[in-house]
């Protein structure tokens, strides 16, 4: 069996915001034996999101069944799918894992993912659900020329999904082989497989009740783990730090911000991408199609940010107490980490964690609740992987199905049933390039990839999304150019950004001690804070510029779009009178 | 929906009531987060030692960690905030429009 760079797993599920300075990227990853107790767990898993898949089969016939559930969703029942949609494996390992390794750090950077909600709630969630029917491109082509619109949205939808897509399939590959012993491939092509199913058979309302099986699930494990972890110290957070600070290698720089942050615009770059970004994933926005009205459709931020706010105080306190409980425990070290008296040498605490710091949440998981509760642990961080990528491949499915082929290709003259149809096909094609992308990019460093996922959607999504909603003048050719724009940028910024630069494509140069070393064009990590403006620009310049016919139905559509996005008056699904 | 409606809608006292008042509490709530949010970063950017003192003399615990649960805290007391006009004077306005004009 192969083995793997650490830096692989490590960037798979981490790198991709940037925080490729983080320790713990040395050493290498063996296969573990197979895990007996995980894999029953997953079956149980499995049994059961088959059997909700069937029931969901058969109550999907529409194409509102297939899409958004039929609109039958609850508010909280979305609140917990959308947090299951954010609570991926690589917050949930990765982040506990930069708490353990950086402290502080890890809390800087889970409030970025946790401050873009407020303003969907504000902004966006009750707009959306008053304009759209079953994609945000439903939202953006409002009143505009449905084709150009279309096409655009579809485009921008199917690049965030494919980036997406292809890290959380390395990453699950990657995490299956270490948690269950499995071979990467096995792996890729099972969770491909049981994705397709969910999809195809169950659409949107198996989509949506495996998502929320899943939130609930690891809501439930950390709440255990990280109250088990508090215990230890007899909840005194206090004490927890005073340990911590104590065991940490570094001491009390755990307790302050540190390198993740050192360069403001960077800095601010990153928050940009991560805050508006989350307001531009089309498998996040499509969610709000689910519920049956405005009012649903804000309860579900509300819950949604309550979850994933509660979710990241667990992980911070999992990452804590593990820098205490792990180095208690030696088996989860490397032999090289350890002393002649067999305890953990300090300075091997973060680098000689076997596994690196992505196992901390699974070693945690061990030390307070031995194998049964690894085993928990273990499938329900696969279960994440399977929950988020059915969800996306819907979104995926979608732009192909109800954007490009309905209204783009047909016209809007299709049929549902063929509507339908076309969107299994399109899931299917999908599924099968997820698991080739996923099996081709193994060995690739796939680092940038879901960084660049939040770029585009924060630079070609929100922007139009917010301008077509908010501003009058916006035109059709503004809004094509604006987002072609700002997915064009966010694209070539992260290209020659090191990440791609020198990471991917191997420029180098020599630094100050005469190393060579990876390096970008430009000096920054994420291309947000450029490609923001320069689609909120050509949106502008190219609206006020045109005085084309298509214009003036444009900009004298406004004021009905604008009555029914504040008040609801003929939207779909809205109360009937 | 056809154009007189449209215009009648538009002109209506509590539309145009219902629009003015969400357009504020939306644009200044989405103001706080942004102005609590980035102040954050412009901290850690430029002050980051300040989140490193420890919050009382003797303790381990910095100033970092309840600001941080506090942003953590603050974005879900904002989401709640707006919920609870929303669902109240917002969803009675939006109420009297639809009885109004369906």
């Amino acid at each position: 069996m192969t083995r793997l760079g650490m830096w692989g797993v490590f960037v798979a599920l981490l790198v991709p915001f940037g925080i490729a300075a983080a320790p713990a990227l040395t050493g290498t990853v063996v296969q573990s034996s197979v895990n007996v107790t995980a894999i029953v767990m997953f079956m149980i898993f499995v049994g059961a999101t088959l059997g909700i898949t069937y029931w969901a089969s058969k109550r999907t016939r529409s194409a509102s069944d297939f899409y958004t559930a039929g609109g039958g969703i609850t508010g909280m029942q979305n609140g917990l799918a959308i947090a299951g949609d954010f609570m991926s494996a690589a917050s949930f390992l990765g982040i506990s894992g930069l708490v353990f390794a950086t402290g502080y750090d890890g809390l800087i950077y889970s409030i970025g993912f946790l401050v873009g909600w407020p303003v969907i709630m504000f902004l966006m969630a009750e707009q959306i659900r008053n304009l759209g029917k079953f994609t945000f491109a439903d939202v953006t082509s409002y009143r505009f020329g449905q084709t150009e619109i279309r096409t655009m949205a579809a485009v921008s939808s199917l690049v965030v999904v494919a980036f997406y897509l292809i890290a959380q399939m390395v990453g699950a590959g990657k995490l299956i082989q270490l948690l269950f012993g499995l071979e990467y491939w096995i792996a890729v092509v099972s969770v491909g497989l049981l994705m397709m199913t969910y999809v195809i058979f169950g659409g949107m309302t198996a989509t949506t009740w495996v998502q929320i099986i899943k939130a609930v699930l690891l809501l439930s494990g950390a709440t255990f783990m990280a109250g088990a972890a508090l215990a230890v110290f007899n909840f005194s957070p206090e004490e927890m730090f005073r340990q911590a600070v104590e065991i940490s290698p570094v001491g009390d720089a755990i307790m302050g911000p540190g390198s993740l942050v050192k360069d403001p615009v960077n800095a601010i770059s990153l928050g940009l991408a991560l805050m508006f970004g989350t307001a531009g994933l089309p498998h996040i926005l499509m969610r709000f199609f689910t519920v049956p009205n405005a009012k649903e459709a804000r309860k579900s931020v509300f819950y949604a940010t309550g979850f994933i706010g509660y979710f990241y105080i667990l992980t911070f306190i999992i990452g804590f107490a593990a820098i205490v409980l792990l180095s208690q425990n030696p088996q989860f070290f490397k032999p090289e980490a350890l002393a002649a008296d067999g305890s953990v040498i300090k300075d091997q605490l973060i680098t000689g964690l076997s596994g690196g710091t992505n196992m901390v949440a699974i070693n945690l998981a061990e030390a307070v609740g031995g194998n049964l509760f690894l085993g928990f642990i273990s499938a329900v961080a696969f279960a994440t992987i399977l929950a988020v990528v059915a969800g996306l491949t819907l979104a995926g499915a979608s732009a192909i199905s109800h954007d490009l082929y309905a209204n783009v290709i047909a016209r809007g003259r299709s049929n549902e049933t063929t509507e339908i149809r076309v969107s299994r096909i399109a899931t299917l094609a999908l599924g099968v390039l997820a698991i080739a992308l996923g099996i081709a990019f193994e060995s690739q460093n796939v680092a940038f990839m879901v960084g660049l996922a939040f770029a585009i959607a924060a630079s070609a999504n929100f922007p139009v999304l917010v301008a077509s909603i908010f501003w009058s003048k916006m035109t059709t050719r503004g809004a094509m150019i604006g987002g072609f724009a700002g997915l064009f940028s966010a694209v070539g910024l992260t290209i020659v950004s090191k990440a791609v630069w020198g990471d991917v494509l191997g420029f180098t140069a020599v630094n100050a001690e005469g190393v060579a070393v990876p390096v970008g064009l430009i000096p920054l990590d994420n291309p947000a804070i450029i490609s923001i403006p320069i689609a909120f620009f050509c949106i502008w310049l190219f609206s006020i510029l045109d005085s084309s016919e298509r214009s003036k139905i444009d900009r004298a559509a406004y004021a009905a779009q604008r009555i029914r996005c504040e008040t609801g008056i003929g939207a779909e699904g809205a109360a009937s009178h | 929906m056809k154009q007189h409606t449209v215009d009648a809608i538009a002109a209506h006292p509590r539309y145009r009531e219902l629009i003015r008042a969400r357009k504020r509490f939306a644009w200044t709530l989405t103001a706080a987060i942004l102005i609590i949010y980035y102040g954050f970063i412009l901290v850690i950017a430029f002050e980051p030692a300040w989140l490193a003192i420890p919050v009382a003399e003797g303790w381990t615990m910095t100033v970092g960690m309840p600001v941080g649960i506090l942003i953590i805290l603050g974005a879900f007391i904002l989401t709640g905030i707006y919920v609870a006009r929303a669902n109240g004077q917002f969803d009675r306005l939006t109420k009297e429009i639809q009885e109004a004009f369906q």
